[in-house]
């Protein structure tokens, strides 16, 4: 059984079909990419897996555990983890704040031990220290810990990003467009960054991105959606050479 | 120089109640976006609330069947009233605002204004249109300090309200459940994918927000023991003026704007006649926010920033 299943969703926005019996089944460890043209359905595919909306039809299961109908944090909770093509951070909190805010769910101490100093609470805040400590490490971001997000280059604030959603602790970490508006010295750091966690946590990895380069070199299996529909799947290889994806991408040749 | 202390004292007092009552505005629009126009009801709900605790607890006591001492009294009052009404806060939440959180702020702001009416007027229907008059539970000590007049009321009052704004400093500063509502007072969209139940924030901030209110209500009662279904609508207006002078959604800036309306309306009262306070002190805020328009410690921006 795949770690996340995904069979016939269709989505429709009012009359829009948005999605269109879309498939989908990563196994544990895999990284997988999606790509398609601008509008092709690619966030709101992540968007219905991780219960920002309930798609009209299909099924969804993660290592075999329904999530339609599930509420957003049940599922992140339940190991799904994800970044966002723009980014989505807390401009007045440290970069240390973010990460620990992720551990919401785990922190288990109530008010008391957060008024009064409990031995439960200390114990806990190193513990969750530690591990955020150990996840920006992961990505390359410690030393900038303490300061504030507003502070940093672009580059990094992916990063932060990135570690915050590993700190739910995902079993398949979603990525949208990683390496939006990077510059090719900050997407080298962005593969390498992305190898090293999914070598060091051993996730799965699934990524919307628009650089051919990029997915082709990181990816196992990829899917293109035009229009709500996946007109090709394979490995990099099959897609680079299907002639249904180069017409998607760049026309079709007027001779034929 | 005395009547200036002297009326620093009652300006505390005053900005006691409104701080108290800015903050419950405050924190709702730091999180959903929103304006709680119904506040000011859930304020004179929680007034009403402690009058019946209060009465109740006292009639166990002359029945005999519990001694109870005036402080105590008043002090359960105050902590069983902010569980009730933190209770009644939570349900307006979920009957008349989750409905609507993806829906246009103005209807919002109308369910708001309607919920303030409803809560009116059913206490109007339920208790008739006397009004009660809140139990004196403490006796009143007049102190003479330096020549100025501070009685054991005042103080009482300005000491509750400023250690229940410790207290909510300490929850949104150290709890999980405050660390959940800073992050959310800027980003709402990514709150759940960290594994945070917004409904619960939302219902939690709804619910902070009325103990505080019905707190403010029985130190109200205690200095002005006159309760009506209405004497939660020009209180609760002015600290809805507090909350945007301190800047929306912040809390430091609602509490520091409370305390700076009353010091305002106090003053004003000194130098003009006070049939003009209300306009001169409210004349006075335009102008500061006609300089800064976030508030005084909101910050400068249009819409929901990202970064």
């Amino acid at each position: 059984m795949a770690l996340l299943e995904v069979k016939h969703m269709t989505h429709y926005f009012g009359g829009l079909r948005a999605v269109h019996d879309y498939n989908l089944a990563i196994e544990a460890g895999q990284i997988r990419g999606l790509i398609g043209p601008n509008g092709a359905g690619k966030s709101t595919i992540f968007n219905l897996i991780t219960g920002v909306y309930t798609p009209t039809e299909g099924e969804i299961t993660l290592n075999g555990v329904n999530l339609i109908g599930r509420e957003q944090h049940e599922i992140a909770s339940m190991g799904i983890g994800r970044t966002f093509q723009n980014l989505r951070l807390w401009r007045h909190m440290t970069v240390l704040e973010h990460i620990n805010m992720a551990n919401y769910s785990h922190i288990t101490y109530g008010l008391i031990g957060a008024f009064f100093g409990t031995p439960a609470r200390y114990k806990q805040e190193a513990e969750i220290e530690e591990k955020s400590h150990r996840l920006l490490k992961l990505v390359g971001a410690d030393k900038f810990a303490d300061q504030k997000v507003t502070n940093l280059p672009y580059g990094i604030l992916r990063r932060i990003e990135m570690a915050r959603a590993l700190a739910v602790e995902p079993k398949i970490l979603f990525l949208d467009e990683p390496t939006a508006g990077m510059n090719p010295e900050e997407l080298k750091e962005m593969m390498s960054i992305i190898r090293h966690v999914h070598a060091e946590l051993g996730l799965a990895i699934f990524l919307i991105e628009h650089r051919m380069k990029f997915v082709m070199e990181l990816c196992e299996r990829i899917q293109t959606l035009v229009f709500g529909e996946v007109i090709a799947e394979g490995t990099p290889e099959e897609i680079q050479n299907n002639p249904l994806v180069i017409e998607a991408y760049l026309g079709k040749d007027l001779d034929t | 120089m005395v009547s200036f202390f002297q009326n620093l004292v009652n300006a505390l007092q005053w900005g006691s109640f409104y701080a108290l009552i800015a903050l419950g505005y405050s924190m709702v629009y730091g999180i959903l976006m929103l304006f709680n126009f119904a506040h000011g009801d859930i304020f004179m709900v929680g007034a009403y609330i402690g009058f019946f605790v209060a009465t109740g607890l006292l009639a166990l006591t002359v029945s005999g069947s519990i001694a109870l001492p005036g402080w105590l009294v008043l002090l359960l009052t105050i902590i069983i009233a902010m569980a009730l009404n933190s209770i009644v806060g939570m349900l307006v939440e979920r009957i008349g605002y989750r409905p609507l959180r993806d829906a246009p702020r103005a209807s919002a702001a109308i369910t708001g204004l309607m919920i303030g009416i409803i809560l009116e007027t059913g206490n109007l229907a339920l208790l008739g249109a006397q009004r009660l008059s809140f139990p004196p539970l403490i006796a009143t000590e007049t102190y003479n300090i330096a020549g100025v007049n501070v009685t054991n009321k005042k103080i009482m009052i300005v000491g509750v309200a400023l250690f229940l704004m410790l207290v909510l400093h300490l929850f949104i500063t150290k709890t999980k459940w405050g660390m959940a509502m800073r992050a959310m007072a800027y980003d709402f969209a990514i709150i759940p994918l960290m594994g945070v139940p917004i409904n619960l924030i939302a219902a939690l901030t709804f619910g902070l927000g009325s103990a505080l209110a019905a707190a403010a209500g029985i130190l109200y009662g205690v200095a002005y023991p006159i309760l009506d279904p209405y004497m939660g609508i020009l209180i609760g207006w002015k600290a809805f003026v507090a909350a945007i002078l301190g800047g929306r959604g912040s809390i430091l800036g609602a509490a520091f704007a409370g305390f700076l309306l009353g010091f305002i309306e106090i003053f004003t009262a000194t130098i003009f006649p006070s049939t003009f306070r209300d306009l001169i002190a409210y004349s006075i805020i335009l102008i500061i926010l006609t300089f800064r328009p976030h508030g005084l410690f909101g910050e400068a921006y249009s819409a929901r920033l990202r970064l």
